[in-house]
């Protein structure tokens, strides 16, 4: 009970916003935070890109393109979104499988559907309909949630993930994995059941390892020791721990890493942009990148605070938490901490597919502000 | 939309909610904490361990290697001189895919295993940003060849190299020596810096002895560099200093002339000047080609050398130790005079052969029927065994020893300015007692008296001991290496000591210089005095290889070519103002005057004849 009165302050605080605005669904704090986050991002992808100015227009353009996506995703009632899960779920499935198919092969992995127009990656449209199928179906029943409930809603996380990691993909497999096991965490499953997952994920370990493909033992491999191949297959690793603890304090300065420069920093401006932001920003633009996540993910919190319904609670809940993961996973990589898996920084690193879908998410957020907002205020 | 709450569920949801929210957030401010841990301990604790490495990577040092110096004789004639060739090369850094591009030059040119092997050696050795070669001294054709391919051998580039040539072959092997790639064995000593760049390193010879000198000082360029290797910009660049120039005493003419002279027989003759020890001509035959030693001789060649039985690798020269023989009798003439006050004058009779008081054994004099009543002069124009056989019993071995070796270097190395010198023998008593494990014989000092037994030495010491006689006393070092010209302060790896003189009446050096003129005018080597426009001393000798036992003959024996006589001649000229000294050997030529004394000569004569003072 004492954590009621803390709720309501919450709701109290983050309440009051501008006469004109209830019109527009637009969520005024986070959308800053994601302003500020872009401007980092923008600032660090040209000095990684070996300043190229083209790089740095197609990437605004793409968060513009994105931002516009948002705010029409923000329009659209949860009630809505609640509506067309199970569908949207199952269309996202069967292009999984229509990936393994028939799909396009780039760098050695199946991701792309071409859908005449556009190529299309069904595994980013999975990161969001794997939690809304799950707080879907949890949203069903009263928290928390029954053994059967418990077992189907494993297994709706396992199909997608399955899939996804077989192309392989084990990056996304990762984020749609976790962001289910948000939603079934969120659901209040109990203390009990949680570490009994531990339990068998820790002892499914072993085969795990078996599933693996080549390249991916190696590189959880060579988190362990880098130094054995310094060459090959440690090279990511021990470049990136270079530029990042070349960098120091205060950094090289904007333009000035030669890590980058120089081209030792493998795929500087995609999944290992966070080691070019360290050499030339420091450990200060380290925390400055860290405190424009922070604003984000705190107002993400207020939001999910706020919700009303288990189904919104569940999905920006779970938007949140995944959110975080993808920011822990893509750094900890880079700073050598967790294998190299082709997570990007969202919002930062240079790509299209996964800043629309990250963006598209906090549509969702925004929409579930929005319209939990108005409903309080009839 | 799921159902609506009741009250009482609302507020335990909304509890059990609220308590996943703080459970979230608590597990993402561990996570957010480790990642700044990790931070802080790269970017703060770690920063100074990956700054340098930083640096590593940006900036690339390409070495410049310095030119070899050269090596002239002493009219500047180049012994060893580096000729501009061809090479093909690699920046490995630059290159993704070796085996393709090894298998583009196997189309090209005569490319094999051996040399992947020998560039995956060089490459292994080099330390960063460097041009590693793949083939040395391409022809060309193997250049034309190459030229046209260029563009498809991604990355491999045709460059200048210099690469050392030795225009005098076998002339000079054994002095010049040569120089080769460096091994793992000599990378170890040398400083990484200095050899960084270097491929080849002197093996023997003046390339070892003067390698510091020769090998100049490397330059370096630094740059940075991408990934890639292509350089960004040039920082800066240190020069390198090419290696000093070796100006020998050496005359490559007089060095044709004692090769020739030697002929057929295996030997070696050394001549020095006296005045200041410098030599003039240092040759050992059989000698070899050391070309091919430099990119790597095949093993099949290499093979036949080492097995030659005439061991042409072998420098007999300097390390050649051989009986002396007869050649020790005027040094031992004067050790006579000055310790015993001998006079030149007192005779000795000699039956053609001697015994030694209270023993049966005879020892022969080469003249089985005697000189009859002999002088000190007389026996060494005649080289009378028997003179000697007595004056060394009255000597004893230990005065002997420390005459011929404190006077004259016996058993000693002279201190040439070339490595591997070996220093011969003079025996004494303790000697025999450590190294052979016997107390001395009153014989063996008997044998001493004619340079057989335990005495050994090198032609080099013959040459040097025949100086200091030509001095009269004056010991000079011999010398290879006459000036050296550097671009840097320097230090002579083989400083030039003052020659040690120690006194000797002048009239004992008359009297055995003396002899040793009329050794060459009507003495053991008279066949050499006809048509002598100058007055030169000498001495012959005929070392014995085998021992003939006592009841035969030597001519008797049926003997084959290695049992036959070494033959020696040692000789300066001329006799009043010496300006040569020179010894010879013949290996199994037979008698000295017949053989080693022609060879003397015609060094002489060409040395005296053609050279002004």
């Amino acid at each position: 009970m004492r954590i009621d009165p803390l709720l309501t302050q919450i709701r109290m605080q983050s309440g009051g916003s501008p006469g004109w605005l209830h019109r527009v669904p637009l969520d005024l704090p986070l959308l800053g935070g994601l302003a500020a986050l872009s401007g980092i991002a923008l600032v660090v992808l040209y000095s990684a890109s070996g300043q190229e100015l083209d790089v740095l227009i197609r990437q605004s353009l793409r968060l513009l393109l994105a931002m516009g996506g948002m705010l029409a995703v923000a329009y659209v009632h949860p009630r809505f979104l609640y509506n067309i899960t199970p569908i949207l779920y199952m269309v996202a499935i069967v292009m999984l499988v229509l990936v393994l198919l028939v799909g396009k092969t780039s760098m050695g992995a199946q991701r792309w559907l071409d859908l005449g127009i556009v190529r299309f990656q069904p595994s980013e449209l999975m990161k969001l309909a794997t939690p809304m199928m799950l707080a879907w179906y949890l949203a069903r029943y009263a928290p928390p949630p029954s053994l059967k409930s418990f077992l189907l809603a494993c297994a709706l996380i396992l199909l997608p993930v399955l899939l996804i990691a077989k192309q392989p993909d084990l990056g996304t497999a990762i984020l749609v994995g976790s962001s289910g096991t948000a939603v079934i965490f969120l659901s209040g499953l109990s203390w009990a059941y949680l570490l009994g997952i531990l339990a068998v994920g820790a002892s499914a370990l072993p085969l795990l390892w078996k599933m693996l493909h080549g390249y991916q033992r190696d590189r959880i491999l060579m988190l362990l020791n880098p130094e054995a191949d310094p060459l090959g297959r440690g090279y990511h690793i021990i470049q990136s721990k270079i530029a990042i603890g070349s960098g120091g304090i205060g950094g090289k300065g904007w333009l000035h890493g030669t890590q980058v420069r120089l081209e030792f920093l493998p795929e500087s401006s995609t999944d290992f942009i966070f080691a070019v932001l360290a050499e030339e920003f420091g450990l200060v633009g380290c925390l400055g990148l860290l405190g424009a996540y922070f604003i984000i993910l705190a107002r993400c919190l207020c939001i999910v605070a706020r919700a009303k319904d288990r189904y919104s609670r569940y999905l920006a809940g779970a938007l949140t938490l995944t959110f975080f993961v993808y920011i822990f996973v893509n750094i900890s990589m880079v700073i050598g901490i967790l294998p190299v898996v082709g997570v990007p920084l969202p919002l930062v690193s240079y790509g299209g597919t996964s800043t629309v879908t990250l963006l598209a998410g906090f549509g969702i957020l925004m929409s579930i502000q929005y319209h939990e907002n108005s409903r309080a205020m009839k | 939309m799921s159902e609506p709450l009741t009250v009482e569920d609302t507020l335990r949801e909304n509890r059990l909610f609220l308590n996943r929210i703080v459970a979230s957030v608590l597990g993402m401010l561990i996570g957010v904490a480790l990642l700044i841990t990790r931070l802080i301990y790269l970017q703060v604790a770690g920063h100074e361990q990956y700054a340098s490495l930083s640096r590593e990577n940006q900036v690339k040092i390409a070495p410049i290697p310095p030119d070899r110096g050269l090596i002239l004789d002493r009219n500047g004639v180049p012994l060893a001189e580096n000729l501009v060739t061809y090479s093909l090369e690699v920046i490995p850094e630059q290159i993704k895919d070796l085996p393709t591009l090894f298998h583009a030059l196997e189309g090209a040119i005569n490319f094999d295993e051996s040399d992947i092997e020998q560039f995956q050696e060089l490459k292994a050795r080099r330390k960063g940003f460097e041009s590693v070669p793949i083939r040395l001294g391409l022809t060309e054709e193997e250049v034309a060849r190459l030229a046209v391919r260029l563009p498809w051998l991604n990355g491999a580039e045709i460059r200048t190299r210099m690469l050392r040539n030795y225009p005098y072959r076998e002339l000079t092997a054994h002095v010049i020596g040569y120089i080769a790639r460096i091994n793992d064995k000599e990378q170890e000593s040398l400083d990484p810096a200095q050899y960084r760049g270097t491929i080849f390193i002197g093996k023997n010879g003046l390339e070892k002895s003067y390698e510091s000198l020769l090998h100049g000082q490397t330059g370096h360029e630094e740059f940075e560099a991408n990934v890639k290797g292509r350089v960004i910009r040039r920082l800066g660049m240190t020069e390198p200093v090419d290696g000093a120039d070796l100006h020998l005493s050496l005359d490559i003419g007089l060095q044709k002339t004692a090769m020739d002279a030697l002929g057929d027989y295996r030997g070696a003759v050394v001549a020095i000047d006296p005045a200041n020890g410098q030599v003039l001509a240092l040759a050992s035959k059989p000698s070899y080609d050391p070309n091919p030693f430099i990119q790597g001789i095949n093993k099949k060649s290499y093979d036949a050398l080492q097995n030659d039985e005439a061991r042409p690798l072998y420098d007999r020269a300097t390390r050649g130790g051989y009986p002396p023989g007869s050649t020790v009798k005027p040094f031992e003439a004067l050790a006579g005079l000055e310790l015993m006050n001998l006079s030149p004058a007192s005779r000795i009779a000699c039956p053609g052969y001697f015994r030694l008081p209270g023993s049966r054994h005879k020892y022969r004099d080469w003249a089985h029927s005697g000189h009859g009543a002999t002088d000190m002069r007389l026996a060494i124009i005649q080289s009378c065994d028997v003179y000697f056989y007595t004056l060394a019993t009255r000597l004893g071995i230990g005065r002997l020893h420390d005459f011929m070796q404190g006077r004259f270097g016996f058993g000693q190395v002279t201190g040439l300015d070339i490595a591997g010198e070996k220093g011969g023998l003079y025996p004494s008593e303790q000697w025999k007692r450590s190294h052979r494990k016997a107390e001395w014989m009153a014989g063996d000092t008997v044998i001493a008296g004619i340079g057989q037994g335990f005495v050994t030495a090198t032609p080099l010491q013959m040459a040097r001991a025949t100086a200091i006689l030509a001095n009269r006393g004056t010991s000079p070092e011999p010398r290879l290496v006459r000036e050296i010209k550097a671009g840097w302060r320097f230090e002579d790896p083989h400083p030039r000591r003052p020659p040690i003189g120690r006194g000797i009446s002048a009239q004992h050096w008359s009297t055995v210089v003396g002899a040793m003129v009329d050794v060459v005018q009507r003495g053991t080597a008279q066949r050499i005095s006809s048509g002598l426009t100058y007055r030169m001393a000498g001495k012959t000798g005929t070392a014995q290889v085998f021992s003939v036992a006592q009841s035969k003959t030597y001519k008797g024996m049926r003997v084959t070519r290695s049992m036959r006589d070494h033959a020696w001649f040692i000789a300066f000229a001329p006799a009043e103002a010496p300006r040569i000294a020179v010894a010879v050997i013949a290996e199994n030529a037979g008698h000295g005057g017949t053989v080693a004394a022609p060879i003397a000569r015609k060094v002489i004569d060409r040395y005296l004849l053609s050279t002004p003072p």
